[in-house]
């Protein structure tokens, strides 16, 4: 069997997760009454019907929470459906909305501006916030190495690597992070092992026998014309390596 | 406390043995009393290079197992009486070294000598790695060849992670470059690594630079160390690289071609 390296990239990458962000109308429920509710919406479809026509929208029900108004939130969403719109998420639900909201296939959406009542609680245990900063700051923490980094060494780091030495050919370092290396690169050097498009390699002298972001890797032998002794830099654009110097 | 030296490089047939012999032998000359023990469990040979094959009894392996003392196994040198020998056993293998064993072997060898040399098998398995685990200084012998340099360079990487030093998070064995079978002629055609190449890809303080020599061959099929050839250059080379070693400043010699008649008398330089 003859293996075409161009074919097994495509197997490779049949799928991919990637973050975006985008944008959809929230629609803030302040009544618990499902007829006037189903009244508004009707007369703010008609205005505009192509722009409502089976929008995605996220229902925020922070406000009605918040002056304690019960609302059947299976009933609220099949109100929607029938209007044309699609709940693709809730926000500033209670337990028992949220609960429901799983339960109908619609998942929940953090508040960024807290809701009243739980304001109060957040600010009696502040290291609830403290805890999600340092939960992010782990990540981007970086690796320090300044012995050589020998051939048949491996090196993992979940953030940030840096290399103060050289790499020898036959040694792996990773990282989910960026790589810097302020010496010779002769090893193989994997950034963005998790899937971390925007992870960058920087290298003061690039003779890597592999170089790979975010699973996309080019072997030395597809680098013949780099200049060496140059300080380079590796990122990934439209899929592709590309590697420039960094003078 | 004796300071121990491991002659290790990964590959085999580079010089490990033949270094090994000429270092404790070195030492020993200079008044170091000096013990150099054989690590090839299975494949016994540097007895036949220090010329004391005939008088072998009992073997490293006895001494581990308690069948023998220490005493009963180390041979003296005949030409130096600061030179111990303490040989592998042929009928076994590398199985049966144990960590334990090692480490009171060299425990009790560090009482009465300075230096103890361990000669380490090639490769990287078993042997290798008790010959390297208890070291302070490592001499790592490489020839001016890819290969070589690469193996050294994964002997590198384990002398820094898996030797006592670095499980008990003390100073790191030191390391040093043993450049051997070098040949300045093939260097300058291009068909060997030059000193230079082999320092960029390894980056180590280089102790010596052994030239290729016929002396070499002629010393171990006669069982004398070549650092007793004191007329030959790899004798020599031998000579500076102890001398280096014990803190002395000795130019690098053997580096550059050897300059005929007229190339001494009309190079400048």
């Amino acid at each position: 069997m003859t293996t075409d390296p161009q074919n097994t990239l495509t197997k490779a990458t049949a799928i991919e997760f990637k973050s975006n962000t985008f944008t959809v109308p929230v629609l803030v429920i302040s009544s618990n009454d499902l007829d006037v509710i189903n009244d508004q919406i009707q007369k703010k479809i008609q205005i505009a019907p192509d722009f409502f026509k089976n929008s995605p929208i996220v229902l925020d029900v922070q406000s009605i929470n918040k002056n304690n108004l019960p609302i059947d939130f299976t009933k609220l969403t099949n109100v929607l459906r029938e209007a044309g719109l699609l709940p693709i998420g809730i926000r500033g639900g209670n337990g028992l909305q949220n609960k429901i909201a799983i339960d109908l296939g619609i998942p929940i959406h953090s508040v960024h501006n807290s809701p009243v009542i739980e304001k109060k609680n957040l600010e009696d245990s502040p290291p609830k916030i403290k805890s999600s900063h340092s939960e992010t700051a782990l990540n981007t923490q970086a690796t320090l190495i300044s012995q050589p980094v020998r051939s048949g060494q491996r090196i993992y780091a979940t953030g940030d690597l840096i290399i103060l030495a050289q790499v020898s050919a036959g040694a792996e370092i990773m990282a989910e992070g960026n790589i810097h290396v302020y010496n010779t690169l002769r090893g193989r050097a994997l950034a963005g092992v998790q899937g971390n498009l925007g992870a960058r390699i920087f290298c003061s002298d690039l003779q890597a026998e592999l170089i790979s972001i975010a699973g996309t890797y080019q072997i030395s032998e597809d680098m013949r014309g780099i200049v060496r002794n140059k300080p380079v830099q590796i990122y990934l654009q439209e899929h592709t390596l590309i590697i420039k110097d960094t003078a | 406390m004796a300071r121990i030296i491991v002659v290790t490089s990964g590959k085999g047939g580079v010089g490990k043995t033949t270094t090994s012999a000429a270092i404790a032998m070195g030492l020993a000359k200079r008044g170091h009393k000096t013990a150099v023990i054989d690590f090839d469990v299975g494949l016994r040979n540097l007895d036949l290079i220090m010329g004391c094959e005939r008088r072998v009894v009992y073997d490293f392996i006895n001494v581990i197992n308690g069948e023998a003392s220490l005493n009963q196994a180390l041979i003296r040198d005949k030409h130096c009486d600061q030179l111990y020998i303490l040989p592998a056993s042929q009928t076994r293998d590398k199985d049966a070294l144990s960590q334990e064993g090692v480490g009171k072997v060299l425990e009790e060898l560090s009482k009465d000598f300075q230096y103890v040399v361990c000669d380490s098998p090639a490769g990287i398995e078993r042997g290798a790695h008790l010959a390297m685990y208890y070291a302070d200084d490592a001499f790592v012998v490489t020839n001016p060849e890819v290969s070589s340099v690469r193996d050294s360079d994964r002997m590198l990487g384990l002398l820094a992670s898996k030797s006592r030093r670095a499980e008990r998070n003390e100073e790191p064995i030191k390391e040093y470059l043993l450049l051997s079978r070098y040949s300045p002629e093939r260097v300058k055609i291009g068909d060997m690594l030059s000193v230079n190449d082999v320092q960029d890809i390894l980056s180590l303080h280089l102790l010596g630079v052994i030239p290729e020599s016929k002396s070499v061959l002629t010393a171990s099929n006669s069982g004398v160390p070549v650092i007793l050839d004191e007329k030959s250059d790899a004798g020599q080379a031998y000579a500076d690289i102890v001398a280096r070693y014990l803190g002395e400043e000795r130019p690098h010699r053997f580096i550059d071609e050897k300059k005929g008649l007229f190339g001494k008398l009309f190079g400048g330089k």
